[in-house]
């Protein structure tokens, strides 16, 4: 199945990003995690973040997310210059990460989860019903169908539908820029492509959306753009169409493509 | 289960579907109080036909509940950090010493009642005040700081009481908490709050969640359980409301016990507290997936302090009703087998020893299993090493039920 883009969200050097890194560094200790990364996160338009283990990926998107400060280098969102000190702090700019260990609650049902530490109400009466609302209306508005319940407590869903919970709680905040860490690494292939759609639509709705993958045709399956991560370097960024799979292949093993030349390894293809 | 298939979006609830969707949660290992509530029927009616003149009595049904009501009391208060996956192995001797705090400041001091009973509560909250910054800021583990606790509050029970003594109870108040039986028309009166209050409550809910248009269960399923509840209650009721005095003319004894009100009073703010506040939630949360709650901005360390401070403010409680039924406090109130029936009448009642899932119900429905198994053996003149016996293998059978339906929930969960 190849998931369409949005006409209207095809990629574009118009729009200007959401999210936009410059210069970003990173050290654990000795441990140089990222060199100076640039990353650009543009709405409606889904940004794969591929590279191979240890290239920093997982790092990045802390970072963005707040579970630990970059060293150096600047943070924009929506054009400003940001600091992000905590999840909080993410998480009031739009941005909501979903784990690739994922963060729900197995006792819990799903509403529980999806607002799980942001419930509707006051806090001595919690208003269940506009939270089943709400709940259900934006699992419709994602197309999500294969939820009898929002009543049915997490351990009783698989795999597919833990995920899909988890990205609906994503967009639950209005966000604008939503993180998924392979969100797909442990379904199987009917699970990946309800995710995959899932992911796609999110986009369409003019979402920024981040997609750390390892799998090359998830990547192309779903994405606008892929930047590749090598060594802690943003060694490309580019649009989905302008390379092939052998390319990204090359830039994720070794950093640099020969067939693309030096132009594109710098940052942003503009 | 597979992601691919298309259900109904909200599928109408019937009666059949209903009943369907529960059996398949109690085959996917959710039992909850199911098996307590069967053990008990089954417990009630071997006793019934074997002493049916001592153990089917109103006397007896009416001394099971003041028996049961610390061990229950107490046991409402360990779900809660059973609830986080936690234990209290001090609760029992929380309890003692609260009581001891009250007794000393009653009698040997003459302070008012309401002073008296606030220090004794206090003294329970500061306790886990106490194990709560010890188990979730120190980290040392809950196991290990209660049992250290376990120890030292008998300690500090001797020390409060005196070596040896016992302080006799003369409030009566203290007194009548767990000893006396209220007046038959207040016995009835609570009676039609409780059932309409119960009926009230959930019709409200269906209202409102129709009014929405959310799916909410039918009515006459409704009707049924409320009628079933007013059944249970008003025979409740009714029977304790017969002369139960060995010697009527001597001294009448007939109503509904006192101590009653306050399990019901307990069930329904703690349970309210469990299921419709953020902290119930933020409990459950935590229990279940802390790291979860963690990222979900919930700050962990203070969930579980607070759960153990409820846990040893409600074991004070449990401590007076203790003290309460024996008319004194002495530094084994609320020693011996009392936590380990309390945590046994949670567990069989359907909490789990692994955290994340648990009911204030389940410690009533626990503490009359446990109660009732004391009561018949007795009643059947078996010696205590049969009781001991008997009690430890219910125990296990609880937590193997546990164990086994956690095993076939996480089975049946992911595919
Ligand atoms: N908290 C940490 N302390 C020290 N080193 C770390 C830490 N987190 C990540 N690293 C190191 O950073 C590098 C990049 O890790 P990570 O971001 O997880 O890569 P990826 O997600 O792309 O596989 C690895 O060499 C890893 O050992
Ligand atoms: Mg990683």
């Amino acid at each position: 199945m190849s998931v369409p883009a949005a006409e209207e969200a095809a990629p574009t050097t118009s729009g200007q990003p959401l999210l936009s890194l410059r210069g970003i560094q990173k050290s654990f200790g000795a441990v140089h995690v990222l060199r100076g990364v640039d990353l650009d996160v543009r709405p409606g338009h889904v940004t794969a973040l591929v590279g191979d283990n240890g290239a920093g990926k997982s790092t990045l998107i802390k970072g963005i997310a707040g579970i630990h400060a970059f060293d150096e280098g600047e943070y924009h969102f929506e054009g400003k210059p940001v600091k992000v000190h905590g999840p909080r702090d993410a998480n009031q700019l739009g941005i909501e990460v979903v784990y690739q260990d994922l963060a729900l609650c197995d006792n819990l049902d799903v509403v529980d989860n999806m607002f799980l530490g942001r419930e509707l109400g006051r806090s001595v009466r919690l208003d269940d019903n506009a939270m089943e609302q709400r709940a259900r209306e934006t699992l419709d508005g994602l197309s999500v169908r294969t939820l009898k319940s929002v009543r049915t407590h997490v351990s009783a869903l698989s795999g597919g539908q833990r995920q899909t919970v988890a990205i609906a709680r994503a967009v639950l905040w209005n966000s604008k820029v939503v993180i998924l860490d392979e969100p797909t690494a442990a379904l199987g292939v009917a699970q990946t492509e309800q995710v995959l759609l899932l992911v796609r639509r999110l986009a369409d709705r003019g979402l920024g959306v981040v997609l750390i993958s390892h799998n090359l045709n998830d990547v192309f399956e779903v994405a606008d753009d892929i930047a590749v991560l090598y060594l802690g370097q943003l060694v490309a960024q580019v649009r989905k169409d302008d390379v092939t799979r052998g390319e990204v292949v090359e830039l994720i093993t070794t950093g640099s493509s020969e067939k693309r030349g030096t132009d594109t390894t710098n940052g942003v293809d503009r | 289960m597979s992601a691919t298939t298309q259900a109904p979006p909200e599928e109408r609830a019937s009666l059949g579907s209903i009943a369907r969707g529960y059996l398949d949660k109690v085959r996917g290992g959710d039992v909850g109080s199911l098996p307590a509530v069967l053990g008990l029927i089954a417990l009630v009616i071997v006793f019934s036909v074997l002493r049916p003149d001592t153990f089917t009595t109103e006397l007896n049904f009416a001394n099971l509940i003041g028996q049961s009501a610390a061990v229950m009391v107490l046991a409402m208060g360990l779900i809660f950090v059973l609830l986080l996956g936690e234990i209290d192995l001090s609760a029992g001797f929380t309890g003692g010493a609260a009581a001891a705090v009250l007794g000393v400041t009653l009698t040997n001091h003459d302070w008012p009642l309401v002073p008296a009973l606030l220090a004794g509560i206090l003294t329970g909250t500061l306790i886990g005040l106490f194990i709560g910054l010890l188990v979730a800021r120190v980290g040392i583990p809950s196991f290990v700081v209660t049992l250290a606790l376990f120890l030292a509050l008998q300690g500090v029970m001797l020390w409060i009481i005196g070596e040896g003594g016992t302080i006799g109870l003369r409030s009566e108040f203290v007194l009548k908490l767990n000893n006396g039986s209220m007046p038959i028309w207040l016995g009835w009166l609570l009676t039609v709050l409780t059932v309409v209050g119960y009926a009230g409550t959930n019709l409200l809910k269906i209202r409102t969640r129709r009014a929405k248009g959310l799916s909410a269960e039918p009515m006459l399923l409704w009707a049924i359980k409320s009628g079933a509840f007013a059944i249970l209650v008003v025979a409740f009721t009714a029977y304790l409301s017969r002369e139960r005095s060995p010697n009527p003319a001597l001294k009448s004894l007939k109503g509904v016990p006192n101590v009653v009100v306050i399990i019901l009073a307990l069930v329904v703010l703690l349970g309210y507290a469990l299921s419709r506040t953020s902290w119930g939630k933020h409990v459950y949360a935590t229990g279940g997936n802390a790291e979860a709650a963690r990222r979900s901005g919930i700050a962990v360390p203070w969930v579980k302090i607070s759960c153990f401070m409820t846990c040893s403010t409600i074991a004070a409680l449990a401590g007076f009703l203790a003290a309460s039924r024996t008319n004194s406090v002495s530094p084994n109130t609320g020693g011996s087998d009392t936590l380990l029936l309390a945590v046994g009448a949670a567990v069989i009642g359907g909490t789990s020893l692994f955290g994340g899932k648990g009911k204030i119900t389940d410690a009533v429905i626990g503490g009359l299993v446990v109660a009732v198994i004391r009561n018949g053996i007795i009643l059947l003149d078996q010696p205590s090493s049969v009781y001991y016996m008997v009690t430890g293998a219910v125990l296990l059978l609880a937590a193997s039920v546990d164990a086994i339906s956690r095993r076939r929930a996480t089975a049946s969960g992911r595919v």
